[in-house]
């Protein structure tokens, strides 16, 4: 079973509080903009495979803060080295979210290796994640947002998402913008 | 053979950095290195973070800043073709990024496997967007390090300072 990906965005950033979030290339940036536009969005247009350890940097320098990656498969493959980097750090206010969709989404919906059973969930626990989980309905998700505000990480979930495709909409693409006006919103 | 230098210049890029209020440090082990990592490990102030693959230290970096902290990243010049998609994050959100770079390839190495990457170093750079400064001589590591360092933090720029092989010394095999 899968979830809708943009309502279960939604869910996940609702209430959101002092949450900063950064989020993978392709779809998921698409998704989190159409949560709604704020602030404190990191969005990633490129350097594929960097949104976990962009994740992971901002973590260790505002260690009081929950700090929330949003990427999706294909993104997180090209970087499966840095799952191991960051289970090393064990940083406990980062959490992980992959919205798997098993598909390269932004070239033409070809199958991902997730298609063909790479399970990264799995992954993310053999590097030494301590506590990963793979959400496949509404009960899960619930419980995993509650986990994302509040447990000990660093967590990675997997939320399975069907292969559809919701109208795009854009945050900016301005790199500029978007870094200064995060370090304003939280104050540096 | 080179003489023995005068100055450790393996002793003073430490204290620069944490001059510098560098709070993470983001590294490939490479043996070239090996005095500066141990002491950023060993420092309360930096947090030393192991990387799987060279690219990674643009995403701990960029991550840094957002959070209000200053990183450097330490590899050999072996790694630096793996950065060059990475380094667009750098470059087109004008994030500040310091590499300190130890070569191979290009003073009396053994290992041929070194050479291509060691000789395109500097190029591979500059393509990328990095300012790219060298030291070949001990005397010339701190003040370049310290140089860089507010070039990078000051005018929100990109640098790689390369600490050549004739520096560091031929690797024994």
């Amino acid at each position: 079973m899968s979830l809708d990906r943009r309502e279960a965005v939604k869910r996940l950033l609702a209430d959101r509080g002092e949450m900063l979030v950064v989020t993978g290339l392709g779809s998921p940036t698409y998704d989190v903009a159409a949560a709604g536009d704020d602030d404190r969005n990191f969005y990633l247009w490129g350097a594929m495979g960097s949104a976990a350890l962009i994740g992971l940097g901002l973590a260790v320098a505002q260690p009081a803060k929950r700090v929330l990656v949003v990427t999706g498969d294909g993104e997180l493959l090209m970087g499966l080295g840095g799952l191991a980097s960051i289970a090393a750090q064990r940083p406990d206010n980062l959490a992980i979210v992959v919205l798997d969709n098993e598909r390269y989404g932004e070239t033409g919906m070809q199958k991902s290796h997730t298609a063909h059973g790479t399970d990264l969930a799995a992954v993310a626990q053999g590097c030494g994640f301590p506590r990963v989980t793979t959400v496949t309905d509404e009960s899960e998700l619930d419980r995993t947002i509650r986990d994302i505000r509040s447990a000990e990480g660093p967590m990675l979930a997997v939320i399975k998402v069907t292969a559809s495709e919701a109208p795009r909409v854009l945050p900016s693409r301005d790199g500029v913008e978007i870094k200064n006006r995060f370090r304003k919103a939280i104050g540096i | 053979m080179d003489a023995v230098p005068t100055v450790d210049w393996r002793q003073q890029i430490h204290p620069i950095l944490r001059a510098g209020n560098v709070r993470q440090v983001a590294y490939v082990p490479d043996a070239g290195h090996i005095r500066l990592i141990e002491a950023c490990h060993a420092d309360p102030t930096m947090r030393a973070i192991v990387l799987t693959n060279e690219a990674e230290g643009m995403g701990v970096l960029a991550g840094a800043w957002l959070g209000g902290q200053r990183g450097v990243t330490l590899m050999q010049s072996s790694g630096v073709g793996n950065c060059i998609n990475a380094l667009s994050l750098t470059q087109i959100c004008r994030f500040p990024f310091l590499a300190l770079v130890t070569m191979r390839g290009e003073w009396g190495e053994f290992n041929g496997w070194q050479v291509p990457m060691g000789q395109n170093t500097e190029a591979a750079f500059k393509g990328a967007g990095v300012i790219v400064q060298r030291c070949d001589h001990p005397e010339e590591v701190a003040p370049t390090i310290d140089a860089a360092l507010a070039l990078a933090f000051d005018s929100e720029v990109a640098v790689a300072v390369l600490l050549s092989q004739r520096l560091i010394g031929r690797k024994k095999f």
